[in-house]
């Protein structure tokens, strides 16, 4: 529960409407898209400018309440759960572009806008926005850069945090920062700028953002490589890499991913294969077909079963759609889906499919892995029942096992989606004790409260590692 | 009322929710209010939150379940495939169970939901007096004396498009078999549904002939009854059940190939006749059968019939004429079907197609909501019709006639009301079928 005197005020700076306490606002927003979370927050606000968001944090400061900026709620690592109360902010009234600087590429926004009304705002303008992370119709920007999204162009034209050059934040003090501009470079001090990009809304609320645009590419071609054989796709992306090609997107889905998006899709994709590589290419014409004629030979060096170029568009954008249901598509297996997000040098793909496979097998439960092979970040997901308690223990051991081996592969334990609750246990194993020391230090500069999302990313514990080994 | 939610929920679909956020940017009300509690999302965790005792169905609650348009655009959107029009019906039933109405309301409910859409006979009745009422000069009476201000602004409204009601309907009309024109491709039934064949009964009789036209024997059985969507969209299941069961038989008994729905509300709880009765061990397998053999009439026509030639009648002209079509929500994301009209449509010469943004999307209309929610609905209409005008259309095609009331009204309201005319698809097109006297 709220102060009555904090509530009354909160009210004042938003109006009536946008304050709200009641039972429905606060159910309503104890969620984000990771399963089997969930914890009630004591208010959920709408503010609409820059100015009510310093004068909510002052507010919240002086009652040390603490604060949950939110977007759309698509995150999946417990990002968005406001797990100790408190007033979880919402952002989609801030939802305007404020400026598209065709002088020098350049745009800024408000964090509230949906990412993919913003790129077709962009692509209409005849530029390109690259980051185009799968659930950009319903994600905010703000809340791709609170997260650092990835997404399927990741591979050649890089992340949210490659396109984010400003930023204007709102401390937990309610003081503004401000940091990078409209500059392509910029050596001024620490990198604040890409510090908050990824800081999970621990360190400050970003209340505006200034991105890079670049041209768009001149032609796109999109293929298909189908394989009996797990390992033999793994190894084509491995050996493209090593070919010096680097796709726009080389998509991984195996077998379990393939029938599931289909049922959804109704794609007509072979069901019969164990894996399928969706490849693009985009640039000049003539470079984008020359790549496509040496990936199509790499693919049937390692034996792929069949490689088809998608002869539209249209077929192509399906194929791509098709690919960016993979995660919810697999919820139509069982109730309840966990996605994770290990991610492995590019040459050992093919190592780590096998050793999730492995580890599925020891522990009993069912895991598709789909992902961003191109660059090394996979999606082992795991179709389970939240009610079957023993089987979810199962099913945390296994990802607990898989962590670990991407770790011994030289990987990190998220690539694109974050550490927010559900990672926090396993950050240690990544950065080790000094990088958490240095982190929480940074945390105390911004935050002495601690009362910017609270309970993310610094767990009260590390996870024990059960087995250390070094291959 | 929470025990009874509890007991009505499903609890495995509450489940299956995963709360990806996909269903966000299909949901006219989130759209419109920018809400996570006006969101698909947002009212499965309300009726999870109920399921798992965290909040009480307070009266909050119920008027979110209210608020929702049941437009179920949420649904083809959901990759996790989340039934969630079933969802919202159990809710609705639970609610329904419990609510204290206001006694006009009660009252109201009563006369239509029990009295008058379930009996026949008491349409055709409505139909007369409707009738009488607008052509004996008693409308005019009535407006003129002022005495339509005591009815809220939506009703009067609501009034004002309603066309002259009839009580001959397509039976009366045509007799209850017709046959095919040429050689006979199958034999079919007709659902004439209740406003449909009291309001549109026109309708009804042009797709009778337009089927004939196209190779299909019709018969239309006169035993049938209202298919009962109003009543499950609204919470009254049992009654809705006690509607289909007498449907599953009469259709039956017809020995027919295939029934043809012309209205995308009715259509889409015919076609879930099988997921309403799948507890009622005694009627489940002939609701499967009846499920599996409804179809929208333009699907039948289009994927089954001989099509035949249609010429704009303005066809001299030099200038194409504009039309466009605005989904019925119920025809395209329960009974799939969205190809069809839209083909149909663009086969008739002279006619230029110009597709709506967002036509996909809810007019607002969703059965009796823009009685009960007016002011969300007409909220949704202004935004619909922004996009209505920017396509210049000559005719607004529609596939429902709740749909078809509601941009009557759009365009009388927000519209060019000279230059646009509202039509059901099939009138659009037996009017321009080659051989029409």
């Amino acid at each position: 529960m709220l102060d009555q005197a904090l509530t009354r005020k909160l009210r004042q700076i938003v109006g009536e409407k946008y304050f709200r306490d009641d039972k429905e606002a606060l159910v309503a927003h104890s969620y984000d898209g990771t399963p089997m979370l969930q914890s009630l927050p004591d208010g959920v606000i709408y503010p609409a400018d820059t100015y009510q968001v310093t004068e909510i944090m002052k507010n919240l400061a002086s009652y040390s309440v603490p604060i949950v900026p939110r977007g759309s709620g698509s995150n999946l690592c417990g990002g968005t759960v406001p797990v100790q109360g408190g007033v979880v902010m919402v952002m989609h009234r801030m939802n305007q572009i404020l400026e598209v600087d065709l002088e020098n590429l350049t745009a800024t926004v408000q964090p509230g806008i949906i990412t993919a009304e913003f790129i077709t705002h962009i692509e209409s303008l005849g530029l390109f926005y690259p980051p185009d992370p799968s659930s950009m119709r319903i994600s905010t920007i703000g809340g791709n850069i609170a997260e650092c999204s990835g997404g399927l162009r990741g591979l050649k034209y890089g992340t949210t945090k490659d396109y984010v050059i400003g930023l204007e934040a709102v401390l937990a003090s309610g003081e503004i920062i401000r940091t990078g501009g409209k500059l392509m470079k910029d050596v001024a001090g620490y990198d604040l700028t890409k510090l908050l990009v990824g800081s999970e809304g621990t360190l400050a609320i970003i209340t505006e953002a200034t991105l890079k645009l670049v041209p768009p590419p001149k032609s796109k071609k999109t293929m298909l490589a189908m394989y009996k054989d797990l390992y033999g796709a793994a190894r084509t992306v491995s050996r493209i890499i090593e070919a010096k090609i680097i796709p726009a997107t080389l998509e991984f889905m195996d077998n379990p991913t393939i029938r599931v998006v289909d049922d959804f899709a109704k794609l007509g994709l072979p069901r019969d294969m164990e894996a399928i590589l969706l490849i693009e290419q985009d640039g000049d014409l003539e470079a984008v077909e020359r790549d496509i004629e040496l990936i199509r030979k790499i693919c049937e060096s390692e034996s792929a079963d069949r490689v088809e170029v998608a002869e539209s568009r249209e077929h192509a954008e399906k194929l791509l759609t098709a690919r960016r249901s993979a995660f919810t598509a697999l919820a139509r297996l069982r109730p309840t889906t966990i996605l994770e997000d290990a991610t492995v040098p590019r040459s050992k793909i093919a190592d780590m499919v096998l050793r999730i496979n492995e580890i599925a097998r020891k522990y009993n439960v069912s895991i598709a892995t789909f992902g961003h092979a191109g660059d090394g970040n996979l999606h082992p997901t795991a179709t389970t029942d939240a009610r079957d308690v023993e089987e979810v223990h199962r099913v945390e051991l296994a990802f607990e096992e898989i962590f670990e081996a991407a770790i011994e592969l030289g990987g990190t334990i998220t690539g694109e989606h974050g550490i927010g609750m559900v990672k926090a246990p396993f950050l240690e194993w990544k950065i080790g004790k000094t990088g958490i020391e240095v982190m929480r230090g940074i945390k105390q500069a911004f935050d002495p409260q601690n009362l910017l999302n609270p309970g993310k990313m610094f767990a009260k514990e590390t996870r024990k590692r059960v087995v250390i080994t070094r291959g | 009322m929470s025990k009874t939610l509890q007991l009505k929920l499903d609890y495995d679909q509450l489940t299956n929710c995963m709360r990806c956020g996909f269903c966000l940017p299909a949901c006219p009300t989130f759209k419109e209010t920018g809400l996570e509690q006006e969101s698909p999302r947002g009212r499965i965790a309300l009726m999870k939150a109920v399921a798992d005792g965290i909040m009480d169905p307070d009266q909050a609650f119920q008027d979110q379940m209210n608020h929702c348009l049941g437009c179920r655009a949420c649904e083809p959107a959901c990759p996790a495939d989340v039934k969630y029009g079933q969802l919202i019906e159990q809710a609705r039933d639970a609610i329904e169970d419990h609510d204290v109405h206001s006694v006009p309301v009660k009252g109201l409910r009563k006369v239509f939901f029990d009295g008058v859409f379930p009996h026949r006979g008491r349409m055709k009745w409505l139909g007369r007096s409707l009738s009488i009422y607008q052509k004996s000069g008693l409308r005019k009476l009535v407006r003129g004396s002022g005495m339509m201000q005591l009815f809220p602004a939506h009703m009067r409204e609501m009034e004002q498009v309603l066309p002259d009601a009839t009580a001959k309907g397509v039976v009366e009309q045509l007799g209850t078999v017709y046959p095919a024109k040429g050689e006979r491709i199958a034999r079919v039934a007709l659902f004439r549904g209740c406003i449909m064949d009291v309001l549109f009964s026109e309708t009804n009789v042009n797709t009778v002939k337009l089927l004939s036209e196209a190779g299909f024997e019709v018969v239309i059985p006169n035993e049938q009854v209202c298919c009962g969507a109003l009543h499950a969209h609204s919470g009254e299941m049992d009654r809705a059940k006690d509607l289909a069961r007498t449907n599953l038989q009469v259709f039956k008994d017809a020995e027919i190939e295939y029934i043809v729905s012309n209205a995308g509300g009715c259509g889409a709880l015919l076609v879930e006749y099988d997921h309403l009765l799948h507890e009622d061990s005694e009627y489940r397998e002939l609701a499967e059968w009846f499920a599996s053999h409804v179809i929208d009439v333009s699907k039948l026509l289009f994927e089954h019939g001989r099509i035949p030639a249609f010429t704009e009648r303005n066809a001299g002209a030099d200038e194409p004429v504009t039309i466009t079509y605005q989904d019925s929500c119920h025809l395209r994301n329960v009974m799939k079907s969205s190809n069809a009209p839209r083909q149909l449509m663009k086969q008739v010469g002279n006619v230029r197609f110009v597709e709506m943004k967002e036509a996909d999307r809810c007019c607002g209309s969703a059965g009796i909501y823009n009685v009960t929610q007016p002011e969300m609905a007409g909220q949704i209409l202004e935004h619909k019709m922004e996009h209505v005008n920017r396509t210049g259309a000559h005719y607004l095609l529609t596939s429902n006639p709740g749909c078809l009331l509601q941009m009557k009204l759009g365009v009388r309201k927000h519209g060019a009301r000279d230059q646009m005319e509202v039509k059901h698809v099939v009138d659009f097109l037996y009017e321009r079928m080659s051989s029409t006297p």
